[in-house]
């Protein structure tokens, strides 16, 4: 990271000659201007969505599980590939902000705020379905360790439900904290901008940031330890979800494969959802200029890769289920592709292993609206992926005696309805009060990677801002630079 | 003038280059800087500033540490001292099965120590009013500042030749 010289070959990532005042201008601007039609329209909607879910909630808790259509053959359905679902979308704001930061990929900073965000609601999203599906939600606070007068009764620290419970809270507060802490300069910036009320409101907000070197200081040395904290933790988050599959005894779960295939999965349809808002972001806030085909292109590089990994690991399934010669591991594949949710298995393989094929393809990658399609079929094809793995595996039990078949009452999808409605309020009500693209980050990197700069005819050439830097080590000050810089 | 309040002058450079002649200059003529603000972190500053690097990081490790001690020293207190059972064969002392939770439990308090400790010693927090020098650092500027209580009469006229000289688009004085 870091303004130093960057290659003119490589793409700019900050276009239309911008001045730092003009950033300020481009992504404070649409936190100040009175909301658009298009907003209000979208806005209306997921609200009522909220609502509806909100009513499914309330029928759930009120009458109970039996509103849903699980039986004892199928104990999880939707409730359950909702939050591996949702949990997998979260996995995409930490894999920006964090992993991409220690590789020092620059073209993180046009998306990692709204990356972040994301991350943030869907594991809100997430969240909730642990709650709900316990069936009395007012005792759960049993789930947590805590001494008590019912023994004392402690939970299980061997199972990987109590691990999830830990890894789910552990993940949303340190991205919570990593994406707070990174808006607060940028609220500043808002908050000397504007006046009356919302002078009021920035100013809480901002905590009273000053800018002053030696908090800039703290805050990078913060930024870099919480991204290397975090790094571990994304990969550990969905590893243990997978864990309350994999330590399971059921045909077609316990598999060893499971935490490496499940990562990359979540990345990859967080990344497919990153897509689908960021392209819409873009358009509607006039953003062309900081996230550029380049940063689209990059992240259907990743879609691509965790795409191939994600099919990889299909195969790898149907291969080790038909060598290990284990004839209920072998079931489990044959009714998942031939059985009667051969559609959902079917509609898995197309969305997520041939659609991202396509993006070996330069010109489909560059391409704004296959990308906007593909991110859709891609995140359609990982809830069919948790559908078929949850629901079709169990609906054929060991005994035929106990096969099922599991349609979702209109409760259980108006709860999935419900929490769209939650993600979409929340990114909504997030782009109208927070600068999307992160400000100072993006001035940070400007000189590094503006188009006036990156190109190698550009008025300030790198050399030229090289030697301007070389001048300054020269006049026997600035021999070593902080510990992440350059 | 009210008590703890201080007269300060201050400039604003447009870049952040000028802003890093300007310290070396300062540095040249030992005028004592205050501080120094601008709206992102500019690389190279803080030794021409003579900051030393952030311990934040040491604060980091050791709440990590304590993370993981209580994670680890709590399991092993609940499943061998205060209701040993037996789960399905396993033994009472299971330490591989600790290792999720305690890891979780050491980025949990890493990360929460380390942001409440950022706070605190930059003294920020929700709600709290810090002194704004001026409005476009957090835009565009990038501001050096100097104290002028306590120094002879010409030191002021001195400073403001030292913005003049150094290419300061705006220079002014201020009691905070």
């Amino acid at each position: 990271m870091g303004s130093g010289p960057t290659s003119p070959i490589r793409e700019p990532l900050v276009k239309g000659h911008k001045t730092y005042h003009q950033i300020t201008e481009d992504l404070c601007s649409p936190t100040e201007r009175a909301p658009s039609r298009a907003w209000t329209l979208a806005f209306i909607v997921a609200l009522s969505a909220l609502t509806f879910g909100v009513i499914c909630i309330i029928i759930t808790i009120w009458v109970g599980i039996g509103t849903w259509r699980l039986n004892r053959t199928i104990g999880w359905g939707w409730d359950i590939t909702n939050f591996v679902w949702w949990i997998g979308i979260g996995h995409a704001g930490t894999l920006i902000s964090a992993i991409l930061l220690l590789f020092r990929q620059k073209w993180r900073t046009g998306v990692n705020r709204a990356a972040e965000a994301m991350t943030i609601f869907a594991v809100i999203c997430a969240a909730l379905f642990p709650m709900i599906h316990v069936g009395r939600i007012w005792v759960v606070f049993y789930f947590f360790p805590y001494p008590n007068t019912r023994g004392p009764l402690w939970p299980n620290f061997n199972s990987p439900l109590l691990w999830d419970l830990f890894a789910i809270s552990t993940y949303f507060t340190v991205s919570l904290l990593f994406w707070y802490t990174g808006l607060v300069p940028d609220f500043a910036t808002v908050r000397d901008r504007a006046k009356g009320f919302r002078k009021k409101m920035y100013t809480f907000l901002a905590f009273g940031w000053t800018g002053a070197a030696k908090h800039w200081q703290r805050h990078e040395s913060l930024s870099l330890v919480l991204a290397g904290l975090a790094t571990p933790l994304v990969l550990s988050v969905h590893t243990i979800v997978s864990f309350d599959f994999a330590t399971s005894v059921i045909p077609g779960w316990h598999t060893t494969i499971f935490p490496p295939y499940f990562v990359a999965g979540a990345i990859f349809s967080g990344f497919a959802m990153v897509q689908t808002l960021m392209i819409i972001t873009r358009k509607v806030l006039n953003l062309q200029d900081y996230i550029t085909l380049g940063h689209i292109e990059s992240m259907n590089k990743v879609i691509l890769v965790t795409g191939t990994i994600v099919g990889v690991a299909y195969l790898t399934e149907l291969f080790i289920a038909w060598y290990s010669g284990y004839v209920y591991e072998q079931f489990a594949f044959f009714n998942r592709a031939l059985g009667p949710y051969w559609w959902s298995y079917f509609g898995m393989m197309a969305c997520n292993v041939l659609s991202p094929q396509l993006f070996w393809s330069k010109k489909i990658r560059r391409n704004v609206t296959m990308t906007f399609f593909m991110s859709i079929f891609v995140n359609i094809g990982m809830w069919f992926e948790r559908f078929v793995i949850i629901a079709t595996t169990l609906a054929r039990d060991y005994l035929p005696s106990s096969w099922s078949f599991y349609v979702p009452s209109i409760v259980e999808i108006g709860i999935y309805v419900g929490t769209l409605g939650i993600f979409f309020t929340f990114y909504l009500i997030f782009v109208r009060v927070a600068p999307v693209v992160a400000i100072a980050e993006i001035k940070h990197i400007l000189k590094g990677a503006g188009d006036q700069y990156a190109k190698p005819n550009a008025k300030t050439t790198f050399q030229q801002v090289e030697s301007g830097n070389m001048e300054l080590e020269a006049a026997g000050h600035g021999s070593h630079h902080g510990q992440d810089h350059h | 003038m009210k008590h703890g309040e201080k007269n300060i002058i201050f400039g604003l450079y447009d870049d952040e280059e000028d802003l890093k002649r300007a310290v070396i200059k300062a540095n040249e003529d030992h005028l004592q800087i205050m501080d120094v603000f601008t709206p992102f972190p500019v690389h190279g500053l803080d030794p021409l500033l003579g900051l030393a690097e952030s311990r934040l990081h040491i604060g980091g490790f050791v709440y990590g540490m304590l993370g993981t001690l209580t994670a680890f020293l709590g399991m092993t207190w609940i499943f061998t001292r205060d209701w040993p059972q037996i789960y399905g064969g396993k033994p009472y002392w299971p330490i591989l099965s600790f290792v999720p939770i305690t890891f979780e439990l050491t980025v949990l308090f890493a990360s929460i120590g380390m942001v409440t400790t950022f706070y605190v010693i930059n003294g920020m927090g929700p709600g709290i009013k810090n002194t704004i020098i001026h409005p476009s650092i957090t835009d565009d500027k990038f501001c050096i500042a100097f104290t002028t209580d306590g120094h002879e009469h010409g030191h002021v006229d001195k400073l403001r030749h030292f913005f003049q000289h150094t290419g300061a688009s705006l220079v002014e004085t201020k009691t905070i």
